[in-house]
């Protein structure tokens, strides 16, 4: 930076903080914090206070009921127990599966048989799960798949595509002579895989991770088709009770509502630098 | 979440670079490589490719989902080109895609450059831009469900706008408006993450020079930002446009499809193939749809190939 420089910068703003366009953003982050609001809000009612049309209106007096209600309406932790579970089985099937996969397809490139396996994978890429949604809603039926466990297997199948994708770019830039030298001292293959590689992916599994987790976490479409027993079904699914028998009780719905965004929202706000970064992770990597 | 937002370099990255040393048979495989790939290969043939190849081959019978079925040809394909039930529901998500991820990425663009500007609470700024990325579409949905026929009814009434009096989930003209914004606010976040790792890569010297040639802030957008993040627009489009053309979440919790059918998505329609019979038909759908949606991912990357500049 030289000193002619300087004082044409400050001349067109250029180091000073844009006010204007910060007052604008903030004015821009109602967009997503009101429909948050209400529904805070909203939970906090009463069932008269609720019906009466004014969804910004804070809550007069402060009901706390309505989540006792919704918890057993929806049987939440059952629900809660049921999305945990299918989304650890989809998360770890995915981690597992692609990083596998990707090692091998990265290390073997030159063989056709790899390069071709790619490709092939890379197809569902391009598959939108409703195509395929009326065969494997019979097949998981047939083979006692259509539950939870299927749900979690089916989310990682479509999780493949992109995270084998994503780990193969990151194995390109991780130098080969670490495993070579591991190769010397005696170490097999799987063990090369499991104390060099899989530590060294730690980023990427982090990307892979978040991705598939939200991805299996926040899913309707799957589990609503896929799983036959209704006591089974994940968080986001069960919220559609409200859409019927209890039409009118917008305080409990909201109160439900609530607690089916509150985990995850909570968990990024908490985590958020490491959620962005893995994220932005995915983006990058050229 | 139905639009992942990124994807890396090219597919094809790793064969340019290793190509011209050793393209075909180049050294040993170890046989525990197999061993690492081909379980996945099996459970993904098992869960994706053959439920695929069975629906496909169905969609040429008249099979109903169950019980005995016979050969049909082409039958189906035929009758699904003078459906109008079918035609309707190809041209609302068609239209769907397109609006939206023009809403979406335009958003998502702006406020990237924005947040990437010398301003104040930046990281709080996104932090809550972000949010969106995080929660249920269909839970979502719910939510302004409530807004557009209460609140947003209610809000028209007080301030006397006549055309907003009415919930917009039941006019047939308007309904679709809500499934844009509410799938463009979920969706604007992950892109938004995008273009902003593209945006913080372009150097600052870039913009200072350009500005001390005189260059106006749009002319700089247009003739540095835009190229450089070409390459992030198409990555948005593709993986956007693929998850719009897959929209149920957000029209369940918002309209179910309608009212009537003014709402209804292929996606919709191919799942009332399960209860209302019409399973091989339905089937022809699903394979058209993805001809259709391959065909406009394909489309996506020769238009805009050799557009991007790499510094």
């Amino acid at each position: 930076m030289t000193t002619v420089e300087t004082p044409l910068r400050r001349r067109r703003g250029l180091h000073r903080t844009n006010r204007l366009l910060t007052v604008l953003l903030a004015l821009a982050t109602l967009t997503v914090l009101a429909p948050l609001y209400v529904t805070v809000s909203m939970a906090f009612k009463t069932s008269e206070q609720s019906a009466d049309g004014n969804a910004f209106s804070l809550p007069a007096p402060l009901n706390p009921a309505s989540f006792a209600e919704a918890w057993q309406l929806t049987r939440f932790p059952v629900a809660f127990g049921v999305s945990v579970g299918v989304a650890a089985l989809a998360v770890l099937l995915t981690l597992l599966l692609s990083s596998l996969a990707a090692y091998a397809i990265a290390r073997n490139w030159a063989h056709r048989f790899f390069r071709w396996s790619m490709i092939y994978l890379l197809v569902a890429l391009f598959l939108p799960f409703p195509v395929v949604a009326l065969p494997q809603i019979q097949l998981t039926a047939l083979t006692g798949l259509d539950n939870p466990v299927g749900v979690g297997i089916l989310h990682a199948m479509f999780q493949l595509s992109f995270s084998v994708l994503l780990y193969t770019a990151y194995l390109r830039s991780i130098p080969i002579e670490l495993e070579e030298s591991a190769r010397i001292d005696g170490a097999s293959t799987p063990q090369i895989f499991w104390r060099i590689v899989l530590p060294l992916l730690g980023p990427m599994n982090a990307t892979v991770g978040i991705f598939a987790f939200l991805a299996s976490w926040n899913d309707f479409m799957m589990p609503s088709l896929i799983t036959s027993d209704p006591a089974l079904q994940t968080l986001p699914v069960v919220q559609n009770i409200f859409q019927s028998q209890f039409g009118t009780d917008y305080n409990v719905a909201f109160a439900s509502y609530l607690m089916a965004m509150a985990p995850t929202i909570v968990v990024y706000l908490l985590a958020q630098r490491w959620v962005i970064s893995g994220v932005t992770q995915g983006a990058v990597k050229h | 979440m139905t639009a992942l937002p990124t994807l890396p370099a090219a597919p094809d990255a790793p064969a340019a670079q290793d190509a011209p040393a050793r393209r075909s048979h180049g050294g040993r495989v170890e046989p525990v490589h197999y061993l690492f790939l081909v379980p996945t290969l099996v459970v993904f043939t098992a869960f994706v490719v053959v439920p695929a190849l069975i629906g496909i081959f169905y969609s040429l019978t008249d099979y109903v989902g169950f019980g005995e079925w016979s050969f049909l040809g082409v039958r189906n394909y035929a009758a699904l080109f003078s459906d109008p039930r079918i035609l309707e529901s190809y041209g609302f998500t068609l239209g769907f895609a397109l609006v939206t991820v023009v809403v979406a990425q335009v958003v998502a663009l702006a406020l990237a450059v924005a947040l990437t500007r010398r301003i104040r609470f930046a990281t709080t700024l996104r932090t809550v831009f972000v949010i969106p990325m995080v929660v249920a579409g269909i839970v979502v949905a719910y939510v302004f469900n409530f807004l557009f026929s209460n609140s947003l009814p209610a809000l028209a009434t007080a301030v006397g706008f006549g055309p907003l009096e009415e919930s917009i989930l039941g006019n047939p003209d308007l309904a679709w408006l809500s499934i844009v914004i509410v799938s463009a606010w979920q969706t604007i976040p992950g892109a938004l993450l995008v273009y902003t790792a593209g945006l913080t890569s372009v150097p600052n010297e870039l913009y200072e020079a350009s500005a001390l040639d005189g260059a106006s802030p749009w002319r700089q957008f247009r003739s540095i930002t835009l190229p450089l993040v070409a390459g992030f627009v198409l990555i948005n489009t593709i993986l956007g446009v693929k998850g719009y053309l897959g929209v149920y979440d957000v029209i369940v919790g918002l309209t179910g499809g309608g009212p009537g059918t003014a709402t209804s998505s292929v996606a919709m329609t191919i799942f009332g193939g399960f209860t209302g019979g019409d399973y091989a038909y339905q089937m022809a759908n699903a394979t058209v749809f993805l001809l259709v949606t391959a065909l406009i991912s394909v489309a996506q990357i020769v238009a805009t190939r050799g557009r991007a500049v790499r510094l």
